[in-house]
């Protein structure tokens, strides 16, 4: 009989263990498929059409490498951000960041001329943008957040008019700074998905790799602070202390992101939460990644059918845009049912 | 008190309208007028005092909208550019020039009118679906589905080479109106009067269907007017000036945070300021940047965000408290 129990004791050891075993293996299994897709997307991308290779291949590569990094910095700052403000509607660029940085940015043709600008190196002007970006993103990020149990859909409200100040504030400065600055500055300062920032690309890898490295030990942490904060902060998370460096490490890569393609609001909304439903796991060690791979496939294969399909007829962000809005709607409205 | 103020308003936006009769590149002055040449008169008719109507009859008008909408739908955060008519209202534009590239200007407002009723009757029938009818919620989904649509009137008009002359409607200016292009406004005027009117029915209605019914008010007919006079009005602001955010939200609000529910007191005071506060909005886009001009939509836009998030964010207050 005691043999028996303990046997069965075992066996259930055992099992947990296999188990354990089997949805890693299953997760691993699903990074890898969403990793080939993404690579035959980016070979596709890499060789359709190519009639001249040495002029096709460098620039399709650059851009290659720009969808990368963005996919990249929206996915991984995204699932963050949703993370420690601890729900699935809130993202950097709903509650205004991306339209902050262009302020940011747009105040600062404003302040120095385009004259100035134009001798300072890109990538200086770069650091003094994502420095600015730190500061006044974590102070807004407190603003809002100061009083616990604020309603969550008063926080998106209020993000969204704060990107609507932002951006009137923004074309506003753009109407007042020189004609003659502006038409300098508009091409290098305001891209887009069909005129990606390519300049950037070196520094801007270089600021995704530096927080990367940064925050990879972060992970294991935001698992437990998706428990909630008083649960984190009595199994022994510095909470506080993890939510600002994180908002620094967002800051980070929303700038990046932003100064490469612009604003994109509802992109990171989108990947973000196709990641938790095909994952189905609460590791950040894995949802990051699976939600970096979808938004490279969304982007490059976005990008594909905006150059392909429908021949540069319509813009990338527009498509993100009217689908991520109607997720949105979709979010909003089944969270209002529930309750 | 109020009687005094009202006058008050009204003496200002008299002055402010003379103020801005006379700003502008070409010099014109009020005491030169009589003696003015014949081309300083035909500025002065033909620019000048088309805008300074344009101004008035779109800011009255939009921010009366405002205040019935609110009022029907029992929330203070709706209005036309928080429920998505504007924007279904651009997209009627858009899609009646790809259509019908010859359409007049009554065609073109009749489409757009259409589209404009459609959008706003969309999202009445959203707000019914969602159960949970928060206050923040309704504009949130207002504000969602209004970018849904500008999504894909963006989507169309990119197709079809159309951006700029979309984003020269969706940006409210008002420094293309001249004779002869801005008289569509009119409607609006006895659209505004007829609201006057129906101020009390409005106000019941808002009470909700069974207690206006009960109260003796033909329920179905008063909504559906009042989303006629909705998207009627909308629809023409759009055509002739484009759409100005936020005014029909912030005006109505800060009468009502003044003066109390009651419509009937409060619509005239809400037209009276509407127009002031798009005539003051507009005079500082011209004057800021002189001799060039900043869009009255970016101008409200600015000021018109900043009083929202005053507005929810004073409400914040007492609701968490």
């Amino acid at each position: 009989m005691q043999l028996l129990r303990k046997e069965s004791g075992t066996v259930a050891a055992v099992t947990a263990a296999e188990h354990e075993q089997r949805q890693l293996r299953s997760l691993w299994l699903k990074l890898v498929f969403l990793a080939l897709i993404g690579g035959a997307l980016i070979a596709l991308f890499l060789t359709i059409n190519v009639t001249d290779w040495g002029f096709a291949l460098p620039r399709r590569g650059r851009k290659v490498v720009a969808m990368l990094l963005v996919g990249f910095a929206v996915a991984y700052s995204s699932v963050m951000f949703q993370t420690i403000t601890n729900n699935r509607i809130l993202t950097p660029s709903i509650i205004g960041f991306d339209s902050m940085y262009m302020l940011i940015q747009t105040v600062i043709v404003y302040l120095f001329g385009g004259i100035t600008l134009a001798m300072m190196s890109r990538e200086l002007l770069f650091v003094i943008n994502v420095g600015l970006m730190v500061l006044f993103a974590s102070l807004l990020y407190r603003w809002l957040f100061r009083r616990e149990g604020r309603n969550l859909y008063f926080l998106v409200l209020i993000g969204i008019i704060f990107g609507t100040l932002f951006g009137s504030f923004t074309s506003f400065m753009q109407r007042m700074i020189d004609p003659n600055d502006f038409t300098v500055l508009q091409d290098r300062m305001f891209a887009s998905f069909n005129s990606v920032n390519e300049d950037l690309l070196l520094i801007a890898s270089a600021a995704i790799v530096l927080v990367t490295l940064y925050s990879l030990r972060f992970l294991r942490s935001l698992d437990v602070v998706l428990l909630g904060r008083d649960q984190a902060i009595n199994l022994g998370v510095a909470h506080a202390n993890l939510v600002n460096r994180c908002m620094v490490v967002i800051a980070v890569l929303i700038s990046v992101s932003t100064a490469l393609v612009g604003p994109i609001t509802f992109f990171g909304l989108l990947v973000a939460n196709l990641a938790y439903q095909y994952m189905h796991t609460y590791r950040h060690a894995f949802v990051v990644p699976a939600a970096s791979l979808i938004s490279v496939i969304a982007l490059v294969g976005g990008q594909l059918l905006v150059e392909r399909v429908f021949t540069f007829s319509t813009s990338l962000s527009v498509i993100i845009n009217f689908i991520g809005g109607i997720y949105f709607l979709y979010l909003l409205l089944r969270e209002t049912r529930r309750d | 008190m109020k009687r005094g103020s009202f006058v008050a308003l009204l003496i200002l936006l008299v002055l402010l309208s003379v103020v801005s009769l006379f700003i502008g590149v070409r010099n014109i002055t009020p005491w030169g007028l009589f003696q003015a040449s014949e081309d300083q008169l035909q500025v002065f008719f033909i620019s000048r005092v088309p805008r300074l109507i344009a101004i008035l009859t779109a800011g009255a008008s939009m921010s009366v909208v405002g205040l019935i909408m609110q009022q029907l739908a029992r929330n203070k955060f709706v209005s036309p550019s928080t429920a998505g008519t504007m924007e279904s209202a651009s997209l009627g534009v858009l899609v009646a020039t790809l259509m019908f590239s010859s359409a007049s200007v009554l065609h073109k407002t009749a489409i757009a009118f259409v589209f404009a009723l459609i959008g706003t009757v969309i999202f009445m029938r959203i707000l019914e679906y969602a159960k949970y009818k928060d206050v923040i919620i309704v504009p949130l989904v207002g504000i969602m589905f209004g970018n849904v649509i500008g999504a894909f009137t963006t989507f169309l008009a990119l197709r079809y080479d159309l951006l700029q002359s979309l984003n020269g409607w969706m940006n409210g200016d008002f420094s293309g109106i001249l004779r002869g292009r801005y008289e569509l406004l009119y409607i609006a005027v006895p659209l505004t009067i007829a609201s006057y009117i129906f101020a009390d029915r409005f106000t019941l209605a808002g009470m909700g269907a069974d207690f206006a019914t009960n109260l003796g008010l033909n329920y179905r007919f008063v909504v559906n007017l009042g989303l006629a006079i909705i998207a009627l009005s909308s629809s023409v602001v759009v055509l002739t000036v484009g759409s100005i955010p936020y005014l029909g939200l912030i005006v109505p609000n800060v009468v009502t945070i003044m003066l109390g529910d009651n419509i009937r007191k409060t619509l005239p005071f809400t037209a009276t300021l509407g127009a002031l506060f798009v005539l003051v909005c507009d005079i500082i886009g011209r004057t800021i940047r002189y001799p060039y001009e900043i869009p009255i939509s970016l101008v409200v836009g600015v000021v018109g965000s900043a009083v929202f998030l005053f507005l929810i964010l004073r409400r914040g207050v007492y609701a968490t408290a």
